[in-house]
């Protein structure tokens, strides 16, 4: 294979630098590089939603994007949504709404919640469906993410966040 | 400390998610071990063929690679894959290795087996290694096994594993003298339960310890530990079995697979830690289907649509080998066909054929979900046959409470005893028939809003839960008050330490947030049961009760000890033991953890094991569907949802409505889109998630889901029913029933799943719509 590449990738505002292939994907670099599991592998094929991560305000699938195409990125992973010990105002809303059980998919919901709620902060319920609807859950049957989104968006609409 | 007693049947935020939400969880594939390497299978990409030769020699010279393996590779003959559940007569002969040898049988069997320093070296030498296969013809239906041209398993015969005849009453004579009869085919859709975390597993083989540890097991682990301590020839306490974060299990993940052997095979050759994560493509042709039956259905009723009796043959394609699950689906499928219902006279020949496709398995609700449609989609026709409402048809056959119990009779082999316990099913379709307005809808089907048709179709279930062993559970006591459960049941994603840690703090009467519930690892418990069929809130909640009665006990002696008083003085209250005479003098169940530790070194703890021998409480209901559907382009949206389940008590009902639309949305799935599509070749068309396809946030319907505590079981002091399944198992029943009745003009009927639009529209075509 090409020769390892030296990377330096910004994630969670740390800045972090490793070797990888070219053809590592940036899943694979964040999961096993840099140790950050909580971004989770369901189909590799872009169409599973559970690998994504948030890329200069994007929500991107990392299991689609090389680690070599993010460099110079600002990259949010789950681990990076709430300071350590805390859990942020979406995730709180997950926890109320009990919007998770086995909670594989629940790191991709939630990166993909906030890259739509920073574009759109006062969305329709149809909105969410719609935002999520890349995203595949197979224990809540996705009423009581919609719910934990919805209720977020709400609340920081009314707190003026 | 005030605390927020009783626990049991309040919605307590779950104790997992905090990890879950932060990204904390570990789940198999987050686990590294110490000089871990990966390894990656080579998959059959016939359906049939046979083997004449591997060369595994480019692969290995691939720089990297430490190893690679094929079946003559391996020095121990593997044993079969057992059979756990349904074990029939004639499946002996159709068990899996590990490994094909000389033949594969289906797309997806493990040929051979490479390791790497990573996966993605693994995977470029997988690419070089050479099979010579010789294509044979590939069985892909049921027919075509039965009339055994081209067999599966040449050794065996046949391709038919097993059949059988069961029933009650004389079905032929009540064909022979009623008035009605009607006979049809269904046949219900292969699927699967397609977790969101694939399988995985990693193992560490010291043969000279000896020790072998499975990390990444799950569901079944005591059952497993002693398979896969026969099949290594070691002693049970050399073989760990450690549970991790689970994404999901839905029956399919946990059971042996070939994978389970394969793995400590690698870690044993290479001798270090050898970790295998299935790729979704694996996953869809690796792990067990199910679903996947023919049921030729017919009934017999008086013209006022009593049911006199009820005639089958259920075949269940059963894919190329046997697996632990062994008859489980065709055979429940047959013994749930009479359903809620009063039927007589009942006979049914159960049949299961082997075909060149991946084995079958469970899928949450095995066979329930699939007679389920067959028989409610029967009794529609027969409404209509009759000219009865269909809700009315159900009443008058409904069995009643002074029914109840009903022993059904063995209509599966060996399970003589069965009985559906005490209940009030028409109650709960009354509750259901009240929630979605039927008695307005009844009028209605068919009307035509916007160019689009509705309808609204019923549906009425019965399910079991909570067979097998007896669960077991240890409370331990710490010096700092905290409080350790420990269980052979496992946790699959659903809430079980949440629910176990209700049980143990209301009856402690403690605070849950002091509680920690590990599960599942052979290494926290002497032995266990394991976690299917609806059966943790039963079996381990009431083993944590009784550890936790068990508890009680002993703070009262140890403080009478302590105290060198009398114990009947003493009584326990709010996680301490008082002094009856001087309340205000007590001792915490920390206090007393210290003493018992200063006393005699041992820790304040206890030990249960529930036991509900057999006996099993059947959950029961009904559903309701409104769908609308456009007949230009046979687009089905289901706009409402309703059902009704009684589960007897809910622990936490927050996460009971989460198992009921949870169900209900992957029935959704297994109604409208879910699909194993296999080509005449057995090459499997939907091997990836472009082509397979599952339910997403659009397609919801507004739902309610309403638990019912009206008939508590009687076989555990709580009074707990399952709840993991009555969510999914009349979904199809009630959208196809809805499909047929908003589709009434044009006569349209649904024997098929999945109901999909361009079925919809081939039908309406030859409707001439």
């Amino acid at each position: 294979m090409t020769a390892d590449r030296r990377l330096t990738l910004h994630v969670n505002g740390i800045t972090h630098s490793c070797e990888v292939e070219p053809r590592m994907t940036l899943a694979d670099c964040l999961r096993e590089k840099l140790d950050l599991t909580g971004t989770h592998l369901g189909c590799e094929h872009g169409v599973c939603g559970a690998c994504t991560v948030i890329v200069d305000g994007a929500a991107v699938r990392s299991c689609l994007m090389f680690a070599v195409q993010a460099r110079d990125s600002m990259i949010t992973t789950v681990e990076g949504l709430a300071a350590s010990d805390t859990l942020s105002d979406l995730q709180q809303a997950f926890h109320d709404h009990f919007a998770l059980q086995c909670g594989f998919c629940t790191p991709g919901f939630l990166t993909t919640a906030e890259a739509f709620l920073s574009e759109n902060p006062s969305p329709t319920r149809g909105e969410v469906q719609s935002a999520i609807s890349g995203n595949i859950c197979r224990c809540t049957g996705y009423v009581p993410i919609i719910d934990a989104i919805v209720d977020t968006a709400k609340r920081r609409l009314e707190s003026g966040k | 400390m005030t605390i927020p007693t009783p626990y049991i049947g309040t919605s307590i935020k779950r104790l997992e998610d905090r990890r879950l939400l932060t990204g904390a969880g570990r789940y198999i594939d987050d686990v590294k071990l110490p000089d871990m390497a990966v390894m990656a299978i080579y998959r059959s990409p016939y359906a049939h063929a046979r083997i004449n030769g591997i060369d595994l020699a480019a692969a290995k010279a691939i720089p990297g690679v430490i190893d690679a393996f094929c079946a003559a590779d391996i020095e121990t003959d593997l044993p079969a894959i057992p059979l756990r559940l349904a074990p029939f007569d004639g499946f002996e002969r159709f068990l899996q290795r590990p490994i094909a040898r000389d033949k594969v049988r289906y797309v997806g069997e493990p040929v051979a087996v490479v390791i790497a320093p990573d996966r993605y070296t693994a995977e470029d030498a997988l690419d070089l290694i050479e099979v010579d296969f010789e294509p044979m013809t590939a069985v892909t239906t049921v027919d075509q096994a039965a009339a055994g041209e081209t067999l599966v398993h040449e050794d065996a015969g046949e391709n038919m594993g097993t059949s059988y005849r069961v029933g009650r009453g004389d079905a032929d004579r009540a064909f022979t003298e009623a008035p009605y009869t009607r006979r049809e085919r269904f046949t219900t859709n292969r699927h699967s339960a397609v977790p969101m975390e694939t399988r995985g597993l990693i193992a560490e083989f010291d043969p000279d310890r000896p020790l072998l540890r499975l990390h990444g097991a799950t569901k079944v682990n005591f059952f497993n530990r002693r398979h896969l301590a026969a099949a290594f020839g070691l002693p049970e306490d050399a073989v760990e079995l450690i549970e991790t974060d689970v994404g999901g299990g839905f029956g399919a993940r946990g059971e042996l697979y070939p994978e389970d052997y394969l793995v400590p095979i690698a870690s044993r050759r290479v001798q270090r830690p050898v970790k295998w994560i299935e790729d979704r493509r694996e996953n869809l042709t690796a792990t067990n289907h199910s679903r996947d039956i023919v049921c030729d259905l017919e009934v017999a009723s008086t013209e006022d649509g009593r049911i006199l009796a009820m005639r089958a043959t259920v075949q269940g394609d059963m894919g190329a080998y046997i697996r632990t699950n062994g008859g489980v689906v065709a055979s429940k499928a047959a013994q749930f066909l009479p359903g809620p219902y009063r039927v007589p006279s009942f006979s049914c020949e159960v049949q299961f054929l082997i075909t060149n496709k991946t084995p079958v398995g469970t899928f949450r609700g095995p066979g329930r979900f699939e007679a389920n449609f067959c028989r409610e989609r029967m009794l529609d026709m027969v409404a209509a046959d009759l000219k009865i409402d269909p809700a009315e048809l159900r009443f008058r056959n409904l069995m009643e409470p002074a029914e109840l119990p009903y022993r059904i009779g063995e209509l599966v082999p060996g399970d003589v005893n069965a009985t559906f316990d005490r209940g009030n099913y028409s109650s709960a379709f009354k509750r259901l028939l009240d929630q979605v307005g039927y008695a307005d809808w009844k009028d209605r089907q068919g009307e035509i809003v916007n160019r689009r048709a509705y309808g609204l179709g019923i549906a009425c279930f019965i399910e079991s839960s909570a067979a097998g062993p007896p669960e077991t559970a240890r409370i331990i006591v710490s010096a700092d008050g905290s409080i350790e459960i420990r269980t052979g049941a496992s946790s699959v994603g659903q809430g079980t330490e949440t629910g176990l840690a209700q049980i143990c703090a209301d009856y402690l009467e403690t605070d849950i947030n002091l509680i920690a519930v590990l599960h599942g690892s052979t290494t926290l418990v002497p032995t266990g049961g394991g976690t299917f069929h609806s059966r943790n809130t039963v079996m381990a909640g009431n083993a944590v009760r009784m550890a936790a009665e068990t508890l009680r006990s002993q703070c009262i002696e140890l403080a009478a000890l302590r105290w060198n008083t009398d114990s009947a003085g003493l009584a326990y209250q709010n996680g301490a033991v008082h002094r009856r005479d001087d309340p205000g003098t007590k001792l915490s169940i920390a206090e007393l953890a210290i003493f018992a530790e200063s006393r005699d070194g041992e820790e304040l703890a206890s030990d249960a094991a529930f036991d509900n021998e057999g006996k099993l409480s059947y959950s029961y209901g009904a559903h309701a569907a409104l769908v609308a559907i456009d007949v230009a382009t046979g687009v089905i949206e289901v706009e409402k949802y309703v059902l009704t389940e009684e589960i007897g008590r809910a622990l936490n009902p927050a996460m009971v409505q989460g198992q009921a639309v949870g169900g209900l949305v992957q029935g959704l799935g297994g109604t409208l889109l879910d699909h194993m599509v296999y080509d005449d070749d057995g090459q499997l068309l939907t091997g990836s998630f472009a082509d397979y396809l599952l339910p997403t946030s659009t397609e919801l319907p507004d739902i309610t889901a309403i638990a019912l505590e009206q008939s508590p079981s009687e076989f555990n002091p709580m009074g707990f029913k399952g709840a993991g399944e009555g969510g999914i198992v009349a979904v199809a029943a009630a959208v196809g029933n809805a499909v047929v009745h908003a589709l009434k003009d044009h006569n349209v009927q649904i024997n098929d799943l999945p109901i999909t639009p361009d079925r919809l529209r081939a039908a309406l075509r030859a409707a001439g719509a």
